[in-house]
């Protein structure tokens, strides 16, 4: 390719040829090549469905292309199974951890493949943690062999699932949106492991809908739009509009729906709330504002949502929703004063996956529906299909579960519940995460859409120019406490990120 | 089409067993007389199934059903016996009924309260209680049965010419299924199995719905105990050893999946048929009773497996 004009085919560390792949009539890829340098990183973006997946799962041997070809150190290899490509070096890091949770790192590194003991069936204790901490040293890595995984931060967890790799002499990693779940703060430790990584002469493969961070690491990038690769090439230069670009094929220089809402009388007003995890709030949102809520992982933002939307017990305060005091001690009743919390975690708190996409929308407000205990199914689907019109909601039908549906999709279906509960206030925690930037986009125009009809909107992210983009004002937390409340057009991200890390002297 | 075929698959083998035991032995099994046997035999178990299907639906197990079957009908029988002698009026018969509903609405109150308040694992809680309720039952009388000779109706009885038993099975089956499709009680069942974090968060009351699926249950297990004791005109305080399991292997078999979220009251009937026809197919060719646990186990292992398999086919097509 006339890309890499004067690179040698043995400096690549893989090269995928011309691969397609076909299931029944759905083309997910169609000649992609994708060429990786040894030692760099390539960052591959796309949006969902572009098929990002279909050709790490082909890379992986889970799948098998229909054509083309894998070249690895210049052999050619076709994978039936994806111990072969283990075999091969090839290391799959995805976003769900495999790691044992009461097991030490040292024995999560080696599990399954533990250094024999003396005796039959015995392993040997101290040599495996001397391995994993001369592996840790010689890739840079700071950890202690010998602690439960347990209690370790997401990003450790990341680095103990990228010594598993490399214990098992992995040479290319593929990391799929390995900081989706992290804070401002661990997506910096993260980082660093990558670079470090590839310094020390791994090659990544690395996949994220963070576009901020591939920027910053990233030395090569491969775009894939509806299973083609529209660009690849050296990272130099390229910036992020320019990638967006390519990966939804029109310019999207408004991100962000720029709205003018006259705001409205108060609406919630918190004061002096403290619950398990957070420690004497106060704060007022009005009818028609969007407030953001920004902090580190830990910082206390997501227990806040909790302990309004009556998930958590609060131990001190008040809170009072349109001038009435309120206490709401459980999500029933939350709901009932329209307060509708929407989770962060959309598969373990969020949705049921294996039921239906219309039941997951409806479910909190089934007794609206029909007669209070009755269900009105008619009614039922069709205010499902209407929802899902005004959200662009993609999805096969009403029928189709929940687990077959994309993670835009599956957001949207969580927001259809406000719409269809009429919440008046909205709580949304990282309402944004791990979606691609179509579904994002349509998911800001909604939050837009119902502030200009007057509902009040809170949003916890950590993304902070998704919090510039779209609130009026953004509250700070640190360590369960709120530390700043700023309009968002007065204040900058540094100050945001300023007050979000640093203890000003105060505890 | 794939969930279409993993859907029809228990039916499917129904329709098979009745087909070969039709051609096997047409004299005697191919008989009205026949098939009215096996539906009035199945309808206990089938009644308590069908409340087994909302536990199990809901993420949760009931192992106590055969020992509460036992104590129903001992405390039925014991009111019926204790307060009326030994040819009690049909008052008493009437209030006798009531305590045996009423015990297992009380059994389902302590297995739910369990479960929910006590966060007992449903396997565990209903474990302890399975003893517990055949303990009772077996100290009640000394491990004496007690005969109720005038307590017939339930088990002999009639109504426009159709087994009552079996008109119960059908009411019972007419109303669950509804309950189940059509009420917010039955989608918040399959909300709790498929995730219960999830519903709690969609504002669903857990515990209370919980306690309320435990409690559906019991009553059909009560009403299953009436029927079992009109059939014998006695209570014995053994009675449904071993019932938990062939309760439980019907509604697997009907496509419940024991981690929750799935399943279905025409399932479950398949399910109950299915078993109850192996066995009276079992009986007719002259297969010990003894054998029969063999071709049974089989089936249901059988049975799973190819659910599972099915499953596990369609979701590589995802």
């Amino acid at each position: 390719m006339a890309l890499y004009p004067r690179v040698e085919s043995s400096q690549f560390a893989l090269e995928m040829q011309g691969i397609s792949k076909s299931f029944g009539p759905i083309k997910a890829l169609e000649d992609v090549t994708l060429r990786v340098l040894q030692g760099t990183v390539h960052a591959l973006v796309g949006e969902n469905g572009a098929g990002k997946s279909t050709l790490m799962k082909i890379l992986a041997g889970v799948h098998q292309p229909d054509t083309g070809t894998i070249v690895r150190k210049g052999k050619t290899c076709s994978w039936k199974h994806p111990s072969e490509s283990i075999a091969a070096g090839v290391a799959m890091i995805y976003q769900e951890f495999s790691l044992a949770p009461d097991l030490t790192i040292a024995e999560n590194v080696w599990l399954g493949i533990e250094p024999r003991g003396t005796l039959l069936g015995t392993y040997c204790k101290n040599r495996m943690l001397a391995d994993t901490r001369a592996l840790a040293e010689r890739n840079g890595f700071d950890v202690d062999p010998n602690q439960k995984v347990e209690n370790l931060p997401t990003s450790t967890c990341q680095i103990v699932e990228v010594l598993k790799a490399l214990a098992r002499n992995a040479d290319i990693l593929v990391m799929d949106e390995p900081t989706s779940s992290c804070g401002e703060h661990e997506v910096a430790v993260l980082l660093e492991m990558v670079k470090k990584l590839s310094r020390a002469g791994t090659t990544i493969i690395y996949i994220s809908h963070r576009l901020e961070e591939v920027v910053k690491i990233a030395g090569d990038i491969t775009v894939l739009r509806d299973g083609r690769a529209v660009h690849t090439g050296p990272m130099n230069g390229l910036e992020i509009p320019d990638i967006v670009k390519h990966m939804v094929g029109r310019d999207l220089d408004d991100y962000f729906p720029k709205r003018e809402v006259e705001v409205g009388s108060t609406a919630l007003s918190v004061s002096e709330l403290s619950s398990q995890g957070v420690e004497n709030i106060s704060f007022d949102l009005h009818w028609g504002e969007i407030v953001g809520v920004a902090g580190l992982v830990g910082a206390g933002r997501t227990e806040l949502a909790r302990v309004l939307c009556g998930l958590d017990p609060s131990i001190h305060g008040s809170v009072e929703l349109d001038g009435k005091s309120v206490k709401i001690a459980t999500p029933a009743y939350a709901l009932s004063c329209g307060v509708m919390y929407v989770t962060e975690d959309r598969k373990r708190t969020g949705l049921c996956l294996d039921l239906p996409a219309a039941w997951n929308m409806t479910l909190p407000c089934l007794a609206e529906l029909g007669m209070k205990h009755i269900l009105h199914l008619g009614r039922e689907n069709e205010i499902a299909e209407e929802t899902a019109k005004k959200l662009s909601l993609k999805w096969s039908g009403p029928g189709a579960p929940a687990s077959a549906l994309s993670g835009g999709n599956q957001q949207k279906l969580l927001l259809g519940r406000a719409l269809i509960a009429q919440s008046r206030l909205w709580v949304l925690d990282e309402p944004t995460r791990g979606i691609d930037i179509a579904a994002k986009v349509d998911i800001y125009e909604l939050i837009g859409r119902m502030a200009a009809e007057g509902k009040a909107v809170l949003i916890i992210s950590s993304e902070l120019p998704e919090l510039f983009g779209i609130t009026d004002r953004i509250l700070v937390m640190r360590r369960g406490r709120l530390v700043a409340d700023l309009v968002t057009s007065e204040t900058t991200q540094e100050a945001v990120m300023q007050f979000a890390a640093v203890d000003n002297g105060r505890t | 089409m794939n969930k279409l075929v993993r859907e029809l698959l228990p039916f499917g083998s129904l329709i098979l067993v009745i087909a070969i035991l039709s051609l096997w032995q047409p004299d005697s099994f191919l008989t009205l007389d026949n098939f009215l046997n096996v539906l009035r035999r199945s309808s206990v178990y089938g009644i308590i199934a069908v409340g087994m299907t909302f536990i199990i639906i809901s993420g949760g197990i009931d192992l106590s059903v055969g020992s509460l079957l036992a104590l129903s009908g001992m405390c039925a029988a014991g009111t019926m016996i204790g307060l009326g002698g030994e040819e009690p009026p049909a008052g008493i018969i009437a209030l006798g009924t009531a305590v045996g509903l009423l015990t297992g609405a009380v059994g389902g109150v302590v297995s739910g309260t369990l479960i929910t308040k006590l966060k007992l694992q449903p396997f565990i809680a209903t474990l302890g209680t399975m003893s517990l309720y055949r303990g009772i039952a077996l100290v009640m009388y000394d491990g004496q049965p007690i005969n109720v000779s005038s307590y017939r109706y339930l088990g002999e009885g009639t109504l426009l010419g159709i087994p009552v038993s079996l008109v119960l099975f059908l009411a019972v089956i007419a109303l669950a299924g509804a309950i189940l499709q059509f009420t917010r009680f039955g989608r918040h069942t399959y909300a709790i199995g498929s995730n219960v974090e999830a519903a709690h968060h969609a504002g669903v009351r857990v515990d209370r719905t919980l306690i309320g699926i435990y409690i559906l249950g019991g009553l059909l297990t009560g009403l299953g105990a009436m029927i079992a004791m009109s059939r014998t005109v006695s209570a014995q305080p053994t009675a449904g050893v071993g019932a938990e399991l062939d309760v439980i292997a019907a509604v697997v078999i009907g496509g419940a999946s024991l981690s929750g979220g799935r399943g279905t009251i025409t399932g479950t009937i398949v399910g109950t048929l299915l078993i109850s026809f192996l066995r009276n197919g079992c009986t007719l060719v002259g297969i010990s009773t003894n054998a029969q646990l063999i071709v049974i186990g089989v089936v249901i292992v059988f049975a799973v497996a190819l659910d599972q398999f099915t499953r596990r086919k369609a979701g590589d097509a995802v």
